[in-house]
């Protein structure tokens, strides 16, 4: 298992080195064969009217005048090792993992990671419990009463979770719970739990059962679909020809072997959300990371958009090594 | 001010438009203000102080769809920072705080009385405060004045690379290193400016310069004790010399401001400290502040460019609504440029037959009409910039739909009386901007002039397209929309920018329609040497039908915002200095 886990550590980082060339070349190495020269390119960081003087001082500042490969080698160096910024007055070191300085604030870009994080983190646990729970749940009762009301009334609800879009759910929960009818008056308005945690569970509710009403839909759907296979197959009658009791069937034999691509695609689900609910938290106006990427790319802010892009990279693969691991301990067959 | 990039249009438009007028029953709204002094109705914050009171305690809270290009004074081009910073950053003059046109005067910030010149126009001498002290209680004096302009955009653009540069063009010692580069002892090495004293500080110009009263009212001229000076990462923490100073600062999702308690209201009558907190929230989504406000869990929409089109909708059709609402006018012009230099459009008289042939009443519409988009121009400068004549050479007002004869009349002496093709430019992102390119294209097509709309990112527009006259001349762009605002509310404020000819660029070029007319030239140098108002002001209008002449520039709205007016805040009026509401004033009701 350790060799294992060493192997897929080793695959993890060679992806991420690679995520990080093709982020570096899209932004920093396409625009230039467009023809874009360096100058106009810092010309996006200076502020209006700006000067040639202005303009070359951002260039030289951004290393934009270097190669192409340098500018890389510094990026990755940065990360591993640190770099030290002219901040003015004196040089500010950016402690490894040096992810640069923004190219629009001058801050850099890491802290500002750190800083989102816990509200994506928020939001993405909170609804991943509250889908799994519900989606799953639903799912087995729905195979279990198949044909029923309660699963023709479930499977229509996850059809329409399915294909309402994400924006459109959010808006429309805005609209009713906190402007019509204010049962969440602070929806949206992030508190850090630390803060207030009853505050934080407020701002976050809506946020949570927005996202959780589309994944719940897909995972009942594939829940439901998993099961009833499941429990058709033949060692689910020698279970129940063994005696053992439906909970015991249901459970232990034929949800398990259901769960198997469900844990999969959870990790995955999680591992994206966590690098970024681009669209919950564009529409809640959550500061977290996928609203922090959106400004990113708004701004033209290389840096930011280097560095979030890496960190979403990361967390897909964590989340992958993770599910891979955990692969193996809900489907013992993978073991051997 | 600074221009809107790609995602943060709103905060962009507010930082050009630094001048609004809104002024007395501006034409174009749907109502007109009736209303005394303090009661909430449609456009009272247009001339009228409402709700006003001296309650204090409390907290307000703004939010922004963006994040503002920077909160250190020295380093910010967005109007709505230039508002909002004299909260925690004063400086040597300022604009009054007052509804209409009283809004546009200049007033003592940290100096005692305005700039006194001397008799050849090449020194401006001001003389600030005695007894100010920073927020840690250390003393202001006129060192950290000049201090806080070494280390500007100005001089330090690697550092600080936002701001104007307007200092450095016209001080002496232009090559100054900046104070970071700066190996004099007391980083005092700026020739340009000389602190005899504490309290006087004399500015040395290398040409006369009758504006520059406007340029001391930027943030620049607030005070930064050198001691203090983080550069880049001062904006976290500016040290304030006004009524507010910093408590927290978070990049990415806002900051929040406490009473300076070294502040005191006997040396800065102009600002008021009301309430006990103010936070301010980035990155909320636009059509989300919107609701906020209406909600009331939100107080001040920081961008200050007006609601969004469904918050306009919902307040325009509801009276308990719109009683709290104020058309403004931004003092903003959307303008389409025609480029002298893209045949066939280097012939005045096929510029002139486009000038003619567009639909105004439709780009009117394409912006969101009258009262979202703005009335129609006729002019270059706005009717609320100082220098403003009225004037309509092209029947824009009178004849709004276009007038295709003279259109018709204008090709055949441009020696193109079958029409021409040319290519326009706008920003793809902006769906009003297109629509407004579309309009030009309909308008055009109907004289035989066949036009094809080539779209353009915001983030870019400037400094890799329609900003780049090579790239405006490889790829045919005869027709550029685009927008602009003044740095200051005087005819020189909006034009030297625009049509100048010297002010043309390689790259981050605003002359799109590169006028480089000499007689404009010299009437810009004449008016800066003009110190009769009067005559300046003269100076600028005839600059404006020169232009208007040239055919180079085809106005298209004179921009206007239907502000919110939360019921939570007090004291709430509109400043024609910055087009939105004065952020100095507000209290919490």
């Amino acid at each position: 298992m350790i060799t294992f886990i060493v192997r897929r550590l080793l695959g993890a980082v060679l992806m991420l080195l690679v995520v990080s060339m093709v982020t570096f070349a899209v932004f920093f190495l396409v625009p230039r064969i467009a023809g874009q020269t360096t100058d106009q390119l810092a010309t996006q960081y200076v502020g209006r009217n700006p000067s040639v003087t202005q303009i070359h001082a951002m260039e030289v500042k951004l290393g934009l005048d270097q190669p192409i490969y340098v500018q890389y080698g510094r990026f990755l160096k940065g990360i591993v090792a640190g770099a030290d910024y002219d901040a003015g007055p004196d040089r500010t070191h950016c402690p490894a993992p040096c992810f640069g300085y923004s190219f629009k604030n001058q801050q850099p870009v890491w802290p500002q990671m750190l800083s989102a994080l816990p509200v994506t983190g928020s939001l993405a646990i909170g609804a991943a419990i509250l889908w799994l729970v519900t989606g799953v749940g639903i799912g087995v009762l729905s195979a279990l009463k198949r044909g029923s009301i309660f699963d023709r009334t479930a499977m229509s609800a996850a059809l329409a979770g399915v294909s309402l879009p994400i924006f459109f759910t959010a808006l429309l929960s805005l609209a009713i719970f906190r402007d019509s009818v204010p049962l969440f008056p602070d929806a949206g308005n992030f508190i850090p739990f630390s803060e207030s945690p009853g505050r934080w569970a407020e701002a976050l509710v809506l946020p949570w059962v927005t996202l959780a009403f589309l994944y719940a839909a897909l995972y009942a759907r594939l829940t439901r679909a998993g099961m009833l296979e499941t429990m058709n197959e033949d060692f689910i009658r020698t279970a129940r020809a063994k005696g053992l009791s439906e909970r015991k069937v249901v459970v232990k034999h034929g949800l398990r072997a259901t769960l198997t691509p469900i844990v999969t695609i959870f990790g995955l689900d999680l591992g994206l959300l966590v690098g970024g609910a681009i669209l919950t938290e564009t529409a809640f106006s959550l500061p977290g990371l996928g609203r922090f990427a959106v400004n990113a790319i708004t701004n033209q802010d290389l840096p930011e958009i280097l560095g979030v892009t890496l960190l979403a990279g990361f967390f897909v693969v964590l989340a992958n090594l993770i599910v891979d691991v955990l692969y193996a301990v809900v489907d013992p067959r993978v073991r051997y | 001010m600074k221009r809107k990039n790609a995602v943060a249009f709103a905060a962009v438009c507010a930082g050009l438009s630094l001048l609004t007028a809104c002024g007395s029953g501006s034409s174009g709204g749907t109502g007109t203000s009736n209303n005394t002094a303090g009661a909430a109705a449609y456009n009272a914050g247009l001339n009228n102080v409402v709700n006003p009171s001296t309650k204090a305690g409390g907290t307000l809270n703004y939010a922004l769809s963006n994040t503002p290009d920077s909160t250190d004074p020295g380093n910010t081009y967005y109007a709505l920072m230039w508002n909002f910073s004299r909260l925690y950053a004063r400086p040597l003059l300022t604009f009054k705080s007052a509804p209409g046109a009283d809004g546009l005067k200049l007033i003592p910030g940290l100096a005692t009385g305005l700039g006194k010149t001397s008799a050849d126009g090449l020194t401006w001498t001001y003389t600030i405060q005695s007894g100010l002290k920073f927020e840690d209680g250390s003393a202001i004096t006129t060192k950290d004045v000049k201090y806080a302009i070494e280390r500007s955009t100005n001089y330090a653009p690697s550092v600080l690379p936002n701001g104007p540069t307007y200092f450095q063009q016209y001080l002496t010692d232009p090559t100054y290193p900046g104070a970071y580069k700066d190996t004099t002892p007391d980083k005092m090495g700026l020739k340009g400016i000389d602190t005899p004293n504490d309290t006087t500080i004399v500015f040395h110009l290398q040409h006369p310069f009758a504006d520059f009263d406007y340029l001391v009212t930027n943030p620049q001229t607030a005070p930064v004790p050198p001691a203090k000076d983080t550069g880049s990462n001062y904006q976290t923490h500016p040290m304030s010399s006004g009524p507010y100073m910093f408590s927290t600062y978070d990049p990415n999702k806002g900051f929040t401001l406490v009473k300076n308690p070294q502040w005191s209201a006997s040396s800065d009558p102009n600002d008021k400290q009301l309430v006990n907190t103010i936070n301010v929230a980035f990155n909320v989504q636009a059509a989300d502040i919107d609701s906020r406000l209406l909600n009331g869990s939100l107080d001040v929409d920081m961008d200050g460019t007006g609601v969004q089109t469904a918050a306009r909708a919902r307040i325009l059709g509801n009276k308990a609504l719109q009683v709290k609402a104020d058309d403004a006018t931004t003092g903003f012009l959307y303008y389409a440029a025609l480029n002298t230099q893209v045949a066939p459009l280097n012939n005045v008289d096929c510029r002139k037959a486009i000038m003619y042939a567009v639909n105004k009443t439709t780009q009117q519409t394409a912006y969101g009409g009258p009262i979202a988009g703005g009335d129609i121009a006729s002019t270059v400068l706005p009717p609320t910039v100082s220098g403003y004549q009225r004037a309509d050479q092209y029947a824009a007002t009178s004849q709004p739909n276009g007038d295709t004869a003279k259109a018709k009349s204008a090709l055949q002496a441009c020696g193109q009386p079958n029409g021409f093709s040319i290519n326009i430019a706008a920003r793809g992102d902006r769906p009003k901007e297109v629509s407004a390119a579309q309009g030009i294209q309909e308008a055009l097509a109907q004289v035989g002039i066949k036009a094809q709309i080539q779209q353009y990112p915001t983030g870019s527009y400037y400094s890799t397209y329609a900003g780049v006259p090579n790239f405006v001349h490889q790829h045919d762009l005869g027709i550029i929309l685009g927008g602009w605002g003044a740095d200051w509310p005087d005819g020189f404020g909006f034009l030297s920018q625009i049509v100048d000819g010297r002010a043309i660029k390689a790259a981050g070029n605003s002359n799109l329609q590169e006028e480089n007319n000499p007689q404009v030239n010299q009437l810009l140098d004449k008016a800066t040497q003009t110190s009769d108002a009067t005559a300046r002001n003269k100076i600028y209008a005839q600059i404006d039908q020169i232009v208007m002449s040239d055919a180079t520039i085809l106005p298209e709205v004179y921009s206007k915002a239907l502000l919110y007016r939360s019921p939570n805040v007090t004291n709430a009026f509109v400043t024609e200095a910055y087009g939105m509401y004065d952020y100095t004033q507000l209290g919490k009701a």
